[in-house]
């Protein structure tokens, strides 16, 4: 278990120029911090590379690369393989991809490298939507968000379609190693981020990124909105490890999904047919969750 | 070419062979690879060199073309030695890595089996899958068969690896009429290709005790010039190219002249410039109608980027009609080399004694008597007859 | 020092003094990133029990658990307000920008 007295003073990603009260702060600097200054970063487009990498101002401590969208996954493929054919054994590469990147366009690339069993960590910090380029719907965007391309209307109540499920792609792929996780629980961020250094083979994070600007909310309720979506049930902590998922936080009833609704702008247009319809997804979802994962674990 | 090879190893090779065994003489630490036609034999050998530890590196079976050059380029960021191979449809598909490798100062050397691309779909040659990637800042040499495929792999890194250049190089071999044809080739020893190439010690790579960012983004205010450092190194790499091919002929007994080559140019009326297969056919045409007496001179176009501006300039005063084969065309305009060409010699006036002939489109035959045919067309010109700027040669109707 | 300093940049005078392709030096500050700040973190630090909620939670990293107190790097805090709404023991209060050196 992390110690946060034995966490290093040293800050690896400082100075960027992320909105006000994003996470995506926490869990770069974190992930960092568990992984230590021989870490290599790959950066596709997103937030996160858009606000850390603007010459001359550097943010990352440690080596970073930007790179191609679409392609993550296979240049951490490509790192891991130089690395190895150079003798070299002592080092993380991390990929650090949004939603977008990493289930709309790099989740062939991402795909291709986890079945190639290739040694490397993944985070894929999840806003829940095209940030960076000004709120557009993702694959990864729940049902009933109002984005900018998927806008509420008289004939439209936002996003359609439910998120996909990139955790349960990730175990499709038999991955050694995969975990979701918020940045409102740093800790449990924190200590799989610990697990993946152990680990050899490929290791994916997806970590729920609270956006105040995106999901409209005020800048300090990054940690309150994160923690609800988790207390109603609309994201969940769990790790799959040797062939078993294990549910890190079961809350005994779930809170009402409204409370995490209405804190947040991207969700005010809907009303109680809507709601309904968002109550019932997680209902069916976490019904599969307790089957699954909850009962046959007991 | 001159050939007298100082310790030959003869083997018969078809030019994918070539190329798996040039690759493989120079040492690469991680090969990223995609199987397309008709590139596939070099994937299948390459791996058949590592599966029985002929080879010692990482080879990986990626997902796409795309994630091949961006594996190559994690690599190459670690600071290993990276290659890869693809065709057609698979360059078109790692198009946009192309311009983040070059633009980020990766050496990474590429062999691209020359193939039309669809659609109509097709598999066989022709170049405008290379030539449709002319903007992207790589350096592009073409061959003309097996041997010059081999060594100019080696060359390439030769090339890309030199600290004026540090730009990567995509070696162009027809499809199939190269890839798939058995013709003797020279292996060269492993000893003296380790002292022409010696081993990659990366100027543009990670060091945990300086950390960079690398491909940052930079702003309007300094993109330029990084732009600019780019066509820098392509005139540097006129000159980089002329030394390796030096260095290479001084130690393998094959030089191949650099930029161009000619032949049979000295005293030429008319001549043809073309790239690639099309040149050994070509010379055999050149010698027939030299014995009838015809002045008649052949231009290979070997390297497409940086291109051989000065050359061309220079060779409006020594001849009277040029003729271009391009076995691609932009649709709307001519072949992507004859625009090239032609505006290279704007300022001398001879664009009027240039025929741009679009020839051997998706693996037609560009056969003896269709290049004789340009060259009495190009003599044509000299007496003053009509011929149009643009024509297409072996069209069906 | 733990967090990395703001640097004067020598840019480039020519492009001989450019580096070798888009690359820069890791970890380089070249100005505060404050200038949005509204309000400000000021810290009661008797209320301060040093469980370091603030610091593993802020984005920024700008706490500082070094010394004795806490501290907070102001050329690089936003003024997000994180620290303040998640300590448990309200020893972090947002004070309008400009007020808090009034203190």
């Amino acid at each position: 278990m992390v110690k946060v007295k034995n966490l290093t003073d040293k800050e690896y990603l400082y100075g960027h120029k992320a909105c006000p009260g994003c996470g995506l702060g926490t869990i770069g600097r974190l992930a960092l911090k568990i992984l230590g200054e021989r870490t290599i970063v790959a950066l596709p487009a997103s937030c996160m590379s858009t606000v850390t990498t603007q010459y001359p101002q550097m943010n990352y401590s440690v080596p970073s690369l930007t790179m191609a969208f679409a392609g993550t996954g296979a240049v951490l493929t490509g790192m891991s393989a130089g690395l190895k054919a150079q003798g070299v054994t002592d080092v993380h590469v991390l990929g650090l991809a949004g939603d977008g990147g990493t289930a709309d366009i790099g989740l062939q690339a991402l795909s291709g490298a986890v079945e190639r069993g290739d040694d490397f960590i993944y985070i894929c910090y999840d806003n829940e939507a095209y940030m960076n380029t000004g709120v557009q719907r993702s694959s990864l965007t729940p049902i009933g968000a109002n984005t900018t391309n998927s806008p509420s209307g008289t004939a439209s109540y936002g996003e359609k379609k439910p998120k996909k499920n990139l955790f349960e792609i990730m175990i499709a792929h038999r991955i050694p190693y995969a975990a979701t996780a918020s940045s409102a629980y740093p800790y449990d961020f924190m200590n799989k981020m610990e697990k993946t250094k152990s680990l050899r083979g490929p290791k994916f994070i997806h970590i729920m990124c609270p956006c105040p600007t995106g999901w409209g909310f005020a800048s300090d309720l990054t940690v309150e909105i994160g923690k609800l979506a988790v207390e109603t049930g609309m994201w969940y902590l769990a790790e799959y490890e040797n062939g078993k998922v294990k549910m890190n936080v079961i809350p005994k009833t779930l809170k009402p999904v409204e409370e995490y609704l209405i804190k947040q702008r991207r969700f005010r247009h809907l009303n109680e047919d809507t709601i309904k319809l968002i109550r019932e997804h997680r209902d069916s979802e976490w019904r599969i969750i307790r089957e699954r994962w909850v009962l046959s674990n007991c | 070419m001159i050939n007298k090879s100082k310790s030959s190893n003869l083997d018969f090779l078809n030019g994918d062979e070539a190329v798996a065994y040039g690759a493989k003489l120079c040492r690469p630490h991680v090969i990223p690879v995609y199987p397309i036609t008709p590139q596939t034999i070099v994937v299948e050998r390459i791996s058949e060199f590592v599966a029985n530890k002929l080879m010692d590196c990482e080879y990986i079976h990626v997902e796409s073309e795309h994630s091949a050059m961006c594996a190559a380029m994690g690599a190459s960021l670690v600071g290993a030695r990276a290659f890869t191979a693809t065709s057609s449809q698979g360059l078109a598909y790692m198009h946009e890595m192309l311009h983040y490798v070059s633009g980020s100062r990766f050496p990474i050397v590429m062999m691209n089996a020359n193939r039309t691309l669809a659609a109509p779909w097709n598999i066989f040659g022709d170049q405008r899958d290379s030539l449709a990637q002319r903007d992207t800042g790589w350096i592009q040499v073409y061959v003309e068969n097996g041997q010059e495929a081999l060594d100019m792999i080696i060359q390439a890194y030769a090339i890309a690896e030199d600290d004026r250049v540090y730009t990567p190089v995509m070696v162009n071999i027809d499809g199939f009429v190269n890839t798939h044809t058995y013709e003797l080739v020279d292996i060269p020893q492993q000893n003296d290709v380790d002292e022409f190439l010696p081993p990659f010690k990366s100027k543009n790579a990670i060091d945990f005790n300086h950390p960079r960012s690398f491909c940052m983004t930079a702003s309007t205010e300094w993109n330029m010039e990084f732009r600019y450092q780019q066509q820098q190194a392509m005139d540097n790499a006129k000159k980089v190219i002329e030394e390796v091919d030096k260095k290479f002929g001084d130690k393998f007994g094959r030089y191949y002249g650099g930029l161009v080559e000619e032949y049979r140019c000295a005293d030429a009326e008319v001549i043809l410039v073309g790239m690639g297969s099309i040149i050994g056919t070509s010379r055999i045409v050149v010698d027939k109608m030299r014995d009838m007496g015809l002045k008649v001179g052949l231009v290979k176009l070997r390297f497409y980027r940086p291109f051989p501006v000065e050359y061309f300039k220079g060779l409006s005063n020594r001849v009277k009609a040029m003729g271009i084969i391009d076995r691609d065309i932009s649709f709307g305009y001519e072949g992507a080399v004859a625009s090239d060409i032609k505006s290279a010699l704007a300022s001398s006036g001879f664009c009027s004694k240039v025929i741009n002939f679009i020839a051997g489109i998706a693996g037609r035959d560009i056969t003896k008597e269709y290049i004789e045919e340009m060259y009495n067309k190009l003599f044509g010109l000299t007496q003053g007859h009509d011929e149009k700027e643009l024509q297409f040669i072996g069209l069906r109707w | 020092m733990a967090k990395p300093q703001i640097v004067k940049f020598k840019f480039p005078e020519s492009l001989e003094e450019m580096p070798l392709g888009p690359s820069a030096a890791a970890g380089i500050l070249t100005e505060p990133n404050a200038g949005w700040r509204v309000q400000s973190p000021v810290i009661e630090h008797p209320k301060c029990t040093k469980c370091l909620l603030c610091w593993v939670l802020c984005p920024e990293g700008v706490i500082g658990k070094e010394n004795e107190q806490l501290e907070i790097d102001m050329n690089y805090c936003k003024g997000c307000g994180l620290c303040a709404h998640e300590c448990p023991k309200d020893a972090i209060t947002m004070v309008q920008e400009g007020e808090a050196d009034d203190q």
